[in-house]
């Protein structure tokens, strides 16, 4: 093994080749974080359904009960934690990947590894919790008698699509973090602001036809849709949306990637 | 094939003054863009922690890097373990590379100690599988095989250091950079971690040892460098290196011209002249040892050439990060003099000086009645040396204590 330590050495396909070499410390970091995030806690996992089933319950009373906003032709309950359950997995995994330099940073100044492992590992330990929560559609959809949709298969890959979106974006903040503790306080308020301009609480098709694109712009509203139309089959799947989504997801994950890469020869000095 | 495992040509590092204070906020970047757009050609400060340090070192040798604070020891070290990058120059290291920069960063307080020597061992760079096979070996080591199942945040942070150290220990890289971690544990557990560095020498292993521990240095290391100001000012047998290491910190603190200096304040009527350090003999020494009766020699001069009436000296011993450690002089030990002669010195005597091994940064005062007439801060750095206080020939850690407790520790009959 040799190593090379020069300024300033740009990208190369070897540095994919040694993420993938450090790629058991990635899953010790996602061992950690899942075991670490409910010790201590009375209800522990129950956590990661009480949290999006109870968003559910006021938002079904706001919003679907008072508020009337319409829900595709399936009861608002199950239409709404149909979106809330990627979300809730999005917007947390976009947190976590955000702080996670931060949070690390007593690792990332006393020892090397390629420092894209840490939000990595943030982003994907979320996923359990997104597992567990994912039973109470299960239930919701037994109660409501919705049959299984022969496109349920799709929700394996537009959870990739969301697990792409919360680490090109969180590759983005968290690198800024390290030099911009701004981003801290902007994060909370990115994610409201997100959920607004999302498909979650009302369906797309409130959006006028001719603004659809604008809407799949938003990388999350494309996928919400395609995952809602896979699990309920109220829809059919609008590739269009979908494939503007994945576009804008792809440039989020590469270009947030890169900026990630760049900053990265600097965290240790600046974190 | 050739024997050379790490060579490095002109590394340098750059850090600007303001990015070492704190992080930036978006408004800071922005201001600092409108000002710079506005004001040409204006800089941030800037330092250079490393300057062209080049060197070699051959497959198995233990190589130590001494200097004081600041010096460029730990960048060089974080250079080489690829935590930061240089700001020019190379270097190229033919191995695997372990570093232990601080034992134990990565445990995490609510896993437990099994989880945490995996999680730890795979941050430093080991395989599960290659923990798996070692595990009894390192439990065995830091004397832990009870308590695996117990959360870290449980242990006492000898059980945790210990637990740390052996993880580490037992890494295997081919080259082994050590920054300052012997100074933990109790000395026996510290005499096993120098025992397993050596065998890990022995058996062909390349060490680069930071330390500001002298004598471990000594005995440990095979060649040294010694670093000032971020260059290389020597390279070559260790005990030349820890000689002229402990020689210029002497000269820094016993030259230099007190009487022409004008960074000070006062009134003037005394002012400092000179200053030294003098065993009991009354030689001038370059540096105290702990445990050790040493006298603090400060000369002073009255301008009006008049005797001057109510002196008073103190001074203050402080880290060089500018924290206080120690107050002495006469107004706490009630001896102000009723008058002094227009020059002379003034002698502070400690017995059994009671610090730890460190370069302090001295700062003194002298007054008459209540008038301030002199104060300079740094007025010379004072090196302390590792001495015998206790008379045991065991050091206390310095990372953990900033004094040596006089007293003995006795066993007293059985509690009722």
């Amino acid at each position: 093994m040799r190593i090379v330590i020069t300024p300033k050495h740009k990208f190369t396909l070897s540095e994919l080749a040694s993420l993938w070499h450090y790629r058991e410390l990635g899953s010790f970091l996602v061992k950690r974080d899942i075991k670490v995030r409910y010790k201590q806690t009375v209800l522990g996992g129950l956590w990661a359904i009480i949290q999006p089933f109870f968003t559910m319950v006021v938002f079904s009373l706001f919003f679907g009960k008072m508020a009337k906003v319409p829900s595709d032709g399936v009861p608002y309950p199950v239409f709404v934690y149909a979106g809330l359950l990627p979300w809730t997995y999005f917007s947390g995994a976009l947190t976590a990947a955000s702080e996670s330099m931060v949070g690390n940073a007593n690792l990332i100044t006393k020892v090397y590894f390629p420092r894209a492992i840490v939000p990595a590992a943030a982003v994907l330990s979320g996923l359990l919790d997104f597992l567990v929560a994912s039973t109470v559609l299960a239930g919701m959809m037994l109660y409501f008698r919705i049959g299984l949709n022969p496109a349920l298969p799709m929700v394996i890959p537009l959870t990739g699509l969301t697990v792409l979106c919360a680490a090109g974006a969180g590759f983005w903040l968290s690198a800024l973090n390290v030099e911009y503790r701004d981003i801290r306080y902007t994060i909370p308020f990115v994610i409201q602001l997100w959920l607004f301009s999302s498909p979650v609480i009302y369906p797309s098709s409130i959006v006028p036809a001719r603004y659809q694109w604008a809407l799949a712009l938003n990388p999350m509203a494309g996928v919400l849709k395609a995952f809602r139309a896979s699990v309920l089959g109220n829809q059919a799947l609008d590739w269009h949306a979908l494939g503007i989504s994945s576009g804008v997801i792809f440039f989020l994950f590469v270009s947030g990637f890169l900026y990630f890469r760049r900053m990265e020869r600097t965290f240790a000095d600046v974190i | 094939m050739s024997d050379v495992i790490i060579n490095a040509e002109n590394l340098s590092k750059r850090y600007s003054l303001g990015a070492t204070h704190g992080y930036k906020t978006f408004r800071e970047t922005l201001v600092d863009a409108v000002r710079t757009s506005f004001s040409k050609g204006r800089k941030r400060e800037e330092v250079w922690a490393l300057k062209d340090v080049s060197f070699e070192v051959k497959r198995g040798e233990v190589l130590g890097i001494i200097g004081r604070n600041g010096a460029g020891k730990s960048t060089l070290l974080k250079i080489l373990s690829r935590i930061t990058e240089p700001t020019s120059g190379r270097a190229e290291l033919r191995g695997r590379v372990g570093s232990l920069l601080e034992v134990g960063t990565g445990f995490h307080p609510e896993l437990t100690g099994r989880e945490n020597v995996y999680l730890y061992g795979t941050i430093l760079g080991m395989r599960s599988s290659e923990i798996s096979r070692k595990y009894a070996e390192i439990l065995a080591f830091a004397e832990m095989e009870r308590f695996m199942e117990t959360p870290v945040k449980r242990y006492s942070s000898g059980m945790y250091m210990r637990l740390a150290f052996s993880v580490a220990a037992h890494l295997e890289p081919e080259i082994l950079l050590v920054d300052e971690v012997l100074a933990v544990g109790d000395a026996i557990f510290q005499r096993k971690c120098i025992a397993k560095m050596r065998e890990a020498a022995g058996g062909g292993r390349t060490v680069l040892f930071v330390s500001h521990n002298i004598p471990a240095v000594n005995s440990f290391c095979d060649r040294a460098l010694l670093l000032e100001g971020g260059r290389i000012s020597f390279s070559g047998p260790t005990h030349d290196a820890t000689g002229r290491y402990l020689a210029a910190a002497s000269e820094n603190a016993t030259s230099g011209d007190i009487a022409s200096r004008h960074d000070r304040t006062g009134s003037g009527i005394l002012r400092l002249t000179g200053f030294r350090l003098e065993n009991l003999a009354g030689e001038t020494v370059p540096f105290l040892r702990n445990g050790e009766t040493s006298r603090l020699v400060f000369e002073y001069e009255s301008p009006s050439g008049g005797p001057v009436e109510d002196v008073n000296l103190q001074f203050v011993l402080l880290k060089q990060s500018g924290e206080a450690v120690a107050q002495f002089g006469t107004r706490f030990t009630g001896q102000a003099f009723r008058e002094v002669p227009p020059k002379g010195a003034i002698v502070c005597e400690l017995r059994r000086l009671p610090l730890v091994p460190e370069t302090y940064r001295l700062d003194a005062y002298l007054s008459s009645g209540i008038v301030p007439a002199d104060y300079i801060s740094w007025l010379a750095r004072v090196t302390v040396a590792a001495g015998d206080f206790y008379g045991s020939g065991y050091q206390v850690f310095e990372k953990e204590s900033s004094f040596l407790l006089d007293g003995a520790v006795n066993l007293s009959g059985p509690i009722a």
